[in-house]
Order: structure tokens, then C-alpha cells, then sequence
């Protein structure tokens, strides 16, 4: 993993931004013209309630989705559609709403294929484990122990990931994304179905990763203590529409939102 | 009590009785066998990387073996047509890439079973139109692959071992060896690995699924290479050699069709099983039994253990 390192954009610019975004299916539409920006090193929560477009808008980040309308710009780079490799490549990771994990690898190999954009040597060597090959396997696996220490998911290293609890689960996934040390980290529901404690220890480790390694987070998340607690700024979707976009108290008190969430009288 | 005697009691005793025809059953079971997995690697290769059956495999070893008897008899020289050969399924992984998986992705996978459907009668019309329907003699003399028989002496008895037979269980290990180093060593292995389990996962750490299936699709071409040219030496090659390719199922639901080590203990299983079976038991109900045999053997395990010997058991939370 990186040091707190200066990347290629200072802290505080703009590291993506997203203009005018509309995403349909048919005649649903998902996400209508949706602006927002997220700054190099923040923590940036969209919450919304269910259907809201939270999901989707993140589809539409990594290249999942090619949105109709609207463009992203990431790195200073603007484009239309984005492509998952692209993505990938670009350094946007990201974990799954409902864990998408390889179910029948270790979770060390799961953590290990996160290094895939950056091994390079070749099959023949790769296959033989020898010269320059071994190095790079040496040097990646050196660097993914340091991600399975600072998870503290040590014991579960040659555990297929099909037999893990949810929780340990999900931090293999966040495991997987932290290998590809990428720029951007986006985290869809990080906290769905934990517990009190497993919670406490996933918001640990997302402060960690945001301080320690300076990496821009976007994260979707229901529970709204932690989403106040870890976040620099919130947007707010509602119906695929951008409801509000601020701090957690400049959000919390905003009418639209609280309608949206506790509904209002007729 | 008679026919009790001749089932449980009377094999074993010829068994017993000519321990170099036992030995010779066996042996000829276990060549069967490796050609059998070699068969059922090539649609274990393409199940685990994108979770379809490929009915085409089949047409896929005629198509190969095909294209290179077809180069041979057209005036190329044996190694360059195999090269070419070589090439011919590099292509056609391309293709089959670009033209049937690319637009049909995110579809179920039924379509994509129908697909290789669709696949086969293309290959089969293709072939004919270029080489003709005529059965053809593989070029086992120029490709340097050995002729004749080691007679071993043993029991008072001998055992003979065809040099071919032979050659084919080398290669065939040496290629399961190969493939298995692939998938655990290297990074496209465990890039192939990761797309058999999730599509978008594997898309989120930046693998590219289309330079996977052309790898798989391309490695599975090898490997029916490989089968054309053991199964054409042992027979003809023609057409009707896709059939051996319905083999393949009973040694993948044996094997489980997610492993590669259970294709290998699989195929072996049903070849020996099938040759004893033919031997031994055959006479009881008149003969004809390998015929069959392989299905029943397949029908028991699905009864007892339906992911097969090594495949993957899936738990469902609900």
C-alpha cells in the first residue's frame, strides 16, 4: 500500500466530477441530471432511500452503466462512457452492494487478483515461478500481507471465501479493492448486515484508509450515525434526483431531505 | 444362485485366473480414459471461465484434426500444417469472442448453450465445404508419432502396449500438467479463475473479460487439437468422432465439471470401468455393455454425490 503520498492532484482538488447525468431502463429512469463532485482526499456519503439511484450512480462511476446523458470527469479527464478496465486501469476500485466475491478462491488469492493491473512478467516465467517472475509474485504477495495485517484477517488467509461470515467477507472485498491501491474507492453499503461491533471496525478501518493512505472514498451507506460520522460531505438522491448535496449538519437539516426520509403531511 | 455366481463370484476368478488379460483390460481402460479426459478438459476449460456448456467441443476436435489432415493433404508439410492448425483455432477463438459471446453477454445461459449449438452445425458445414465429408487418415508418420507394440512377458502370459497408446497418455498428462500449473501459477490463471466466480468482480479489478474467453476458447482449442490427432490415429478422422465428445458427460458429472483434476480421475474411472465392465461382465448380458455403461456409472454418482467426485457444493443461504 501507498504511504501518504502526493498524488498526481492535490489535496482538496476536484478529483471527479460528475455533470448533468441522466441513466434510464426503458422507461424508468434511474438517475435524472445529477451533478456533483468529489475533492481528492474527502470521504464523500450518497444516501438516499431505496431506489433512490445510489447504486446505479456508482454503476455509472466504474462503467457498469453508460449513462444517456451527461458527462464524468476523473483525473481531469472527461468522457462520455467510461469502461470498467478503464476504470480499473484509471485506479477506481470499488466493493458490492451484496458481496461479489470469487466464492471458490482463498481470500488470499481474492486479494491477490486485485494486483492483477499490475503484475506484468510473463506466463512462461509466471508458470515456471522463476527469475524476474518470482520477484513480482514475492514483491505483490508482500504487499497484499500488509493489506491482510492491517484487516487483521490473518487466520482466514487459505480459506476459501465461500465458507466466511458476511462480515469477514466484506473485508476481504475491501481487501481486494485496497490491492489495486487505487485513487478512488468506492463502497456500496459497506455495513449492510452487520453487527453493532463488525460495524465499529468497518468504520475503523474506512477512517484508516482515508488518513493513512490519503484515498478518496464515495460510500453508500443506510445507517445514517455512521454516514454523519465518517463523512466530509453528503449528497442526498431521492428518485434519481439530487435532493441536497452538503456537510452532514447542512444535509441534516435540510427540509427536502427530511421529507424525503420521514415523508410529510398532506 | 447361478446368476448371483456369475456376477460376484466368476469375474473375479478369471480375474485372478489370467492376470496378464486383467492387466491388458486394464491398461486399454486407462488409455480410453486419459483420451475420455482429455476430451472433458476442454469443456471443463470453458465452463469454469464462463459457465456454459460448450456443446461444440466435440465438433471442435473434428474441426482441428480436420483442418490439419485437410493442410497435409493439400501439399503443407506436417509441422507447418500444425502450426497453421494451430493458428485456424486462434482465430476461431476470435471469432467465437467477437461474433457469439461479445453480443450475447449478461444473456442466460441457455442462450449461450443454444449459441454453441448454433456454433457446431457452422463448424460442421465449414469443415465439409473446405475438406470434404469423406472419412481421413491421420498423418501419423509425418507428425513422428511412434507405430507398433512392447510386448511385456508376464504371468506366462504377455500384455501388449501400443507405442501410441503410450505417446497419447504422455502427452495427454503432460497438457493436464500444463493447464493445471496455468490455472494455479499464473495471473491470467487466476484471472480465469476469478471470472468463473464473478463476472463483476473480475471486471472490478480491471480483468478484461473478452481477453479471457479468447484465451480459454483458445486454450480448448488445443486440447481438441490434441484429442483430433490421439482419437484420428486410433480410428478415422471424420465427422463421426464428435460423438466420442457424449463421452465426455458421464466423466464430467463423475468429475464435477468445475475441476480439472476430477476430468482426469474421471475420464480414467469410466475408461476402466468400461473396458472391465465389457470384459468381465459383458458376456452376462450378451455383450455391448461399453456402449452404455459410462451413462449407468454416471446415473449412480449423480444419485449419491451430484457435484461429482471434485466439483465445487454449492451452499445456498436462504
Amino acid at each position: 500500500m501507498r504511504a501518504p503520498s502526493q498524488s498526481d492532484i492535490a489535496a482538496g482538488e476536484i478529483l471527479l466530477a460528475v455533470e448533468n447525468v441522466s441513466l434510464s431502463f426503458g422507461g424508468v429512469k434511474a438517475i435524472r441530471d445529477v451533478s456533483f463532485d468529489i475533492k481528492k482526499g474527502e470521504i464523500r456519503a450518497i444516501i438516499g432511500p431505496n431506489g433512490a439511484g445510489k447504486t446505479s450512480m456508482l454503476n455509472v462511476i466504474n462503467g457498469f452503466y453508460t449513462p444517456q446523458q451527461g458527462r464524468i470527469t476523473f483525473k481531469g479527464a472527461t468522457r462520455a462512457k467510461m469502461r470498467p478496465y478503464d476504470a480499473a486501469r484509471g485506479g477506481i476500485a470499488r466493493t458490492f452492494q451484496n458481496v461479489a466475491l470469487f466464492r471458490g478462491m482463498t481470500a488470499l488469492d481474492n486479494i491477490m487478483a486485485g494486483r492483477t493491473l499490475k503484475m506484468h512478467r510473463g506466463l512462461f516465467w509466471q508458470m515456471l515461478r522463476f527469475g524476474p517472475a518470482l520477484a513480482e509474485e514475492v514483491e505483490h504477495r508482500k504487499r497484499v500481507e500488509e493489506i491482510i495485517d492491517f484487516l487483521h484477517i490473518e487466520h482466514i488467509r487459505k480459506v476459501p471465501v465461500g465458507r466466511l461470515p458476511y462480515g469477514l467477507q466484506k473485508r476481504v472485498e475491501l481487501g481486494r479493492a485496497l490491492a489495486m491501491e487505487p485513487d478512488l474507492l468506492l463502497l456500496d453499503e459497506p455495513m449492510a448486515g452487520m453487527n453493532l461491533e463488525e460495524k465499529e471496525d468497518m468504520s475503523r478501518f474506512i477512517l484508516d484508509v482515508n488518513q493513512y493512505f490519503g484515498t478518496t472514498i464515495a460510500l453508500i451507506e443506510h445507517d445514517m450515525g455512521v454516514v454523519m460520522d465518517l463523512s466530509d460531505r453528503v449528497i442526498v438522491l431521492d428518485y434519481g434526483v439530487k435532493i441536497a448535496d452538503g456537510t452532514p449538519d447542512e444535509v441534516k437539516a435540510n427540509q427536502a431531505v427530511i421529507a424525503a426520509y420521514l415523508g410529510v403531511a398532506h | 444362485m447361478d446368476l448371483l455366481y456369475k456376477i460376484f463370484i466368476d469375474p473375479f476368478v478369471q480375474m485372478g485366473g489370467a492376470p496378464d488379460l486383467l492387466i491388458q483390460t486394464l491398461w486399454e481402460g486407462l488409455v480410453s480414459g486419459v483420451l475420455y479426459a482429455l476430451i472433458a478438459l476442454g469443456f471443463v476449460l470453458i465452463f469454469k471461465a464462463s459457465g456454459v456448456f460448450n456443446f461444440a467441443q466435440g465438433i471442435m476436435v473434428v474441426f482441428a484434426a480436420l483442418t490439419l489432415v485437410g493442410l497435409h493433404a493439400k501439399g503443407v508439410p506436417a509441422f507447418l500444417a500444425l502450426a497453421l492448425t494451430i493458428v485456424v483455432m486462434l482465430v476461431l477463438a476470435v471469432g467465437v469472442e467477437r461474433l457469439m459471446l461479445r453480443p450475447l453477454v449478461n444473456q442466460p445461459d441457455i442462450i449461450l448453450f443454444m449459441a454453441t449449438f448454433g456454433l457446431t452445425y457452422f463448424l460442421i458445414g465449414l469443415g465439409e465445404i473446405i475438406f470434404g465429408g469423406e472419412p481421413k487418415v491421420m498423418i501419423t508418420n509425418e507428425l513422428f508419432l511412434p507405430k507398433g507394440a512392447i510386448e511385456w512377458k508376464v504371468f506366462g502370459g504377455f500384455v501388449s502396449f501400443q507405442k501410441l497408446d503410450i505417446a497419447a497418455a504422455i502427452i495427454a498428462s503432460a497438457m493436464v500438467a500444463m493447464l493445471a500449473v496455468f490455472f494455479q501459477r499464473t495471473r491470467i490463471g487466476r484471472a480465469l479463475r476469478a471470472v468463473a466466480d464473478s463476472h463483476k468482480a473480475a471486471l472490478s479489478v480491471g480483468i478484461s473479460l473478452e481477453q479471457i474467453w479468447v484465451i480459454v476458447w483458445f486454450a480448448a482449442g488445443i486440447v481438441a487439437l490434441a484429442t483430433g490427432i490421439m482419437w484420428g490415429a486410433r480410428s478415422d478422422v471424420s465427422f463421426a468422432l464428435q460423438i466420442l465428445a457424449l463421452k465426455a458427460l458421464p466423466v464430467l458429472i463423475l468429475g464435477g465439471f468445475t475441476s480439472i483434476p476430477g476430468a482426469i480421475v474421471g475420464g480414467i474411472i469410466i475408461g476402466i470401468g468400461e473396458k472391465l465392465g465389457e470384459f468381465y461382465w459383458g458376456p452376462l448380458l450378451g455383450s455391448g455393455i461399453e456402449s452404455w455403461l459410462a451413462y449407468m456409472i454416471a446415473l449412480v454418482f449423480l444419485l449419491f454425490r451430484p457435484q461429482g467426485l471434485f466439483g465445487e457444493r454449492i451452499i445456498e443461504r436462504i
